[in-house]
């Protein structure tokens, strides 16, 4: 519900047999990333949009975030076992949304990990994600059954054969939000806190908490940044800075279109400044934070004309 | 608006040969022609504006807006979706209004989204194109009615008006309303169904059918012939009888740019 579908129409009869390429890369010791597709959720790219990371830890391979299905987690799982040479142990789901979890249906629950809120809206949510993702993904979902999380995370710190990871239990993208930093490397791994030359969606968000979370991540000590969707930001600031510029944009420029009389459909029209050209989807994310946020915006702003009725 | 349907099926057969063949290939375009259009030429015309998001992010809201500005002598505007449970959404005479409205409505499922328009000849004007949508726009329970707060805001309207170049202001209408289809188990129809606006004079400006596949809480946009300074009077009624009146006057500013340049 949602989740949009693409205007243009993309025939859903399955394509059996199809597989993900998974393509690890090296961006810290002991650590790779998977990139999504810098793209909406498509038959096309079989819902691989969101970035993925593999650690190697004495004990075990930990994943951060496991893919839309369970074809994909399954090769991502055999794929993150040859590279580290040992099981994996751990799956940490970012947020709810479906492209980054929809593919813990490939694990045992019980090293599955995320928030409490997470999980609360997977059980609340997670059936119409599934519809959706049914719907516009078509065979390469077959098999994917809803799964939740089997564990709540409630501390700040995990540890596996030595290797340390903080955990940051923030919000604002969606109701939970977690951020990891790997304290051998620095390396934080945003969710989808963090966007980096694509721009970021809102369906659930809130962006005062958003603001208050990249804050935090701001100022959490760590060396590069992966983010949820876009390439690495080997400095680790760029994008936070430049999702936080997004935000920061997007809810005055809907603002002013509603206060100077636009309707919706050219609410999703207006000019995006230059700064954000190289932001990959900048006017599909646009059109769709229009849907998210215009509403609550007219109420907001709009004034009430009604006269006592008859 | 079933039996509407199930009248326009019983008149396709009648009708068929007068409606063009439809660019979009709608099995239900032959249907609806003849239920709209009867016997009145019509012709598909890229100058009827239907604009749209790229993506129908949510079903129950999708924003469309028709653009007839650049066409003379627009008397009636319709906006349907062919495959809708519901196919029209609004039927406006903008009698002292420039040929344009925007609103948000419900889709069903993938369907063509067309706006037609009517001149004075009695011609019809079709455009529109194909939206992919997920379902369950028409048969899923409006937000109010899932939270139950409905009741508490019926009869809140929100509005403004600015004004906008040769003399025409834009107004802008949200009203708090369920808009129940009837699709939903045990809530029955209930929906705003006519609205006008009213000059100073009291003279019609803009007038409107409207159906319940108009999104719940309907926001409309129009552009009545209206100054700076002047009261527009607006007159809504729901299926259930209740009236709904608003008062608006347009602001006292240069036109707007952002306004202006849709």
């Amino acid at each position: 519900m949602m989740m949009g579908a693409a205007a243009t129409f993309t025939a859903g009869v399955g394509r059996a047999g199809h597989d993900y390429a998974i393509n690890p890369v090296a961006v810290a010791d002991g650590i790779w990333m998977v990139r999504g597709a810098d793209e909406p959720i498509a038959f096309d790219n079989g819902g691989a949009i969101a970035n993925i990371a593999i650690i190697a830890t004495p004990a075990g391979a930990v994943l951060c975030d496991c893919g839309p299905s369970i074809r994909y987690a399954a090769k991502l799982k055999s794929v993150a076992e040859q590279l580290t040479g040992k099981p994996v142990i751990r799956v940490y789901v970012t947020h709810i949304h479906p492209d980054h979890g929809m593919g813990i249906a490939a694990f045992d629950p019980a090293i599955v990990a995320a928030l409490p809120g997470t999980i609360t809206a997977m059980r609340r949510d997670g059936g119409g994600y599934s519809d959706s993702m049914y719907r516009i993904l078509g065979d390469w979902m077959r098999g994917t059954d809803i799964a939740v999380p089997g564990l709540a995370i409630t501390t700040a710190h995990e540890e596996f054969g030595g290797r340390g990871l903080r955990l940051l239990s923030l919000s604002g993208h969606s109701d939970a939000d977690l951020a990891l930093v790997d304290e051998t490397t620095g390396l934080m791994i945003g969710g989808d806190l963090v966007f980096h030359d694509r721009a970021p969606s809102t369906p659930n968000a809130d962006l005062a908490l958003w603001r208050a979370s990249l804050d935090r991540l701001k100022s959490e000590k760590h060396g590069g940044m992966l983010p949820g969707h876009g390439p690495l930001d080997p400095e680790g600031v760029t994008a936070i800075d430049q999702t936080r510029d997004w935000i920061d944009w997007l809810e005055p420029a809907l603002s002013a279109a509603v206060q100077s009389g636009l309707d919706m459909v050219e609410a999703g029209m207006i000019a995006i400044p230059d700064r954000f050209a190289s932001l990959k989807l900048a006017r599909y994310e646009l059109q769709r934070s229009v849907s998210h946020l215009y509403p609550a915006l007219e109420g907001r702003l709009l004034p009430r004309v009604d006269l006592p009725s008859n | 608006m079933l039996a509407l349907t199930l009248m326009a099926a019983a008149q396709s057969a009648a009708h068929a040969r007068t409606a063009p063949v439809d660019p979009l290939g709608s099995p239900m375009w032959n249907a609806h022609a003849a239920t709209l259009f009867g016997a009145d030429p019509v012709r598909f015309d890229p100058r009827v504006k239907v604009q749209h998001p790229m993506i129908a992010e949510n079903q129950r809201a999708f924003p469309v807006a028709i653009d007839a500005r650049g066409i003379e002598g627009v008397k009636r505007i319709i906006l349907f979706a062919d495959l809708n449970p519901i196919p029209v959404a609004i039927d406006y005479r903008p009698e002292g209004a420039e040929p344009y409205i925007a609103t948000r409505i419900k889709l069903d499922q993938r369907t063509p989204v067309r706006g037609a328009v009517q001149l004075a000849s009695g011609e019809w004007l079709v455009s529109g194109e194909w939206v992919d949508a997920a379902g369950g726009g028409c048969s899923a329970p409006p937000v109010s009615r899932v939270k139950g707060d409905w009741a508490e805001h019926l009869g809140e309207i929100r509005g403004e008006a600015w004004p906008v170049a040769d003399g025409n202001a834009r107004l802008r209408l949200s009203f708090r309303h369920p808009m129940d289809t009837g699709l939903v188990e045990n809530i029955a129809t209930y929906h705003l169904e006519a609205l006008s606006v009213k000059g100073v004079g009291r003279e019609p400006l803009g007038t409107m059918e409207i159906w319940a596949s108009v999104a719940e809480d309907p926001a409309i946009t129009l552009m009545p012939a209206a100054q700076p300074g002047e009261m527009l009077t607006v007159e809504a009624r729901d299926t259930n009888g209740r009236d709904y009146r608003a008062r608006v006057a347009v602001a006292k500013q240069s036109p707007h740019p952002l306004a202006s340049a849709p």
